[in-house]
């Protein structure tokens, strides 16, 4: 089943486990150590992480060890070229929308 | 015109300048009126759509950023502080559709300046957690480098909103 990212980050369980994974690889009890909630309700939440592919599972001997899939932090100067060329396009349609109105106020 | 664009993770802020060859009341206009801002305010091909705007302290803008797909993502921006035609300030939220807001939120405050006949936009975006920008921008990260550009244009969306 595919899930959608947004899912996965709108609960904030969710959230803390993947700020703890951030920090280290960690079993789904040592995580459910960190919640006012059961080990089931922990695994529930990893089962969600998983099938976005936001964290991978990991057996060492007899413990899973979840760890999150991310890449390093140089990449987020990637996303934020992103963001940025967002904001040029969104000030190219704001100039587009000035030019409209300045015209419509000339010609009254 | 050249845009600036600075991340300052010290601070938590995001920080876009940028001049238009407009005049004032033009350019507060297009950020303060409701048919206006939905016309420029979602990058194509997405779309804004604005369900209610009160704009005046207390008031607020409850408005869904729309995929050409018609997946609606909602935010609520709440006006703390209105000095016309030099600044406002609100506090950006995302939500659900029943207006529910997500925290935390964001601080944006925006400038107005004219100087012959040109008018220049600061806007600055303050997140009370850097780790919550972060974790986004990461999961942004993965998952356009899954070539899912479809979920990263939401994700985009959800952000600059």
């Amino acid at each position: 089943m595919r899930r959608d990212v947004f899912q996965a980050i709108a609960d904030p369980t969710r959230r803390g486990i993947i700020a703890l994974l951030a920090l280290q690889a960690m079993t789904p009890n040592a995580l459910a150590e960190h919640f006012h909630t059961t080990r089931q309700a922990v695994s529930k939440h990893l089962r969600i992480l998983t099938e976005c592919e936001l964290v991978k599972q990991e057996h060492q001997g007899r413990e899973i060890y979840y760890q999150l899939e991310i890449e390093k932090m140089k990449e987020i100067d990637k996303w934020l070229e992103q963001y940025r060329k967002i904001w040029e396009t969104r000030f190219t349609q704001l100039d587009d929308v000035l030019a409209t109105i300045k015209k419509q106020k000339d010609e009254k | 015109m050249q845009m600036d664009f600075i991340v300052d993770k010290q601070t938590k802020t995001v920080s876009i300048t940028k001049e238009f060859e407009y005049n004032l009341s033009l350019v507060w206009a297009a950020f303060t009126k409701p048919e206006l801002l939905d016309q420029w305010w979602a990058p194509k091909p997405w779309t804004s759509r604005t369900k209610v705007m009160d704009f005046k302290v207390g008031g607020r803008r409850f408005y869904a950023m729309v995929s050409p797909e018609g997946n609606e993502r909602w935010a609520v921006q709440k006006y703390t502080s209105i000095t016309p035609k030099t600044n406002f300030k609100f506090f950006n939220a995302f939500a659900d559709k029943d207006e529910n807001p997500e925290l935390p939120g964001s601080d944006w405050d925006l400038n107005f300046s004219e100087q012959d006949g040109t008018t220049r936009v600061s806007i600055s975006i303050y997140n009370e957690s850097l780790e919550r920008l972060e974790r986004m921008i990461e999961l942004g990260f993965v998952e356009g480098a899954k070539a899912q550009l479809k979920n990263l244009e939401e994700l985009l969306a959800k952000l600059l909103q």
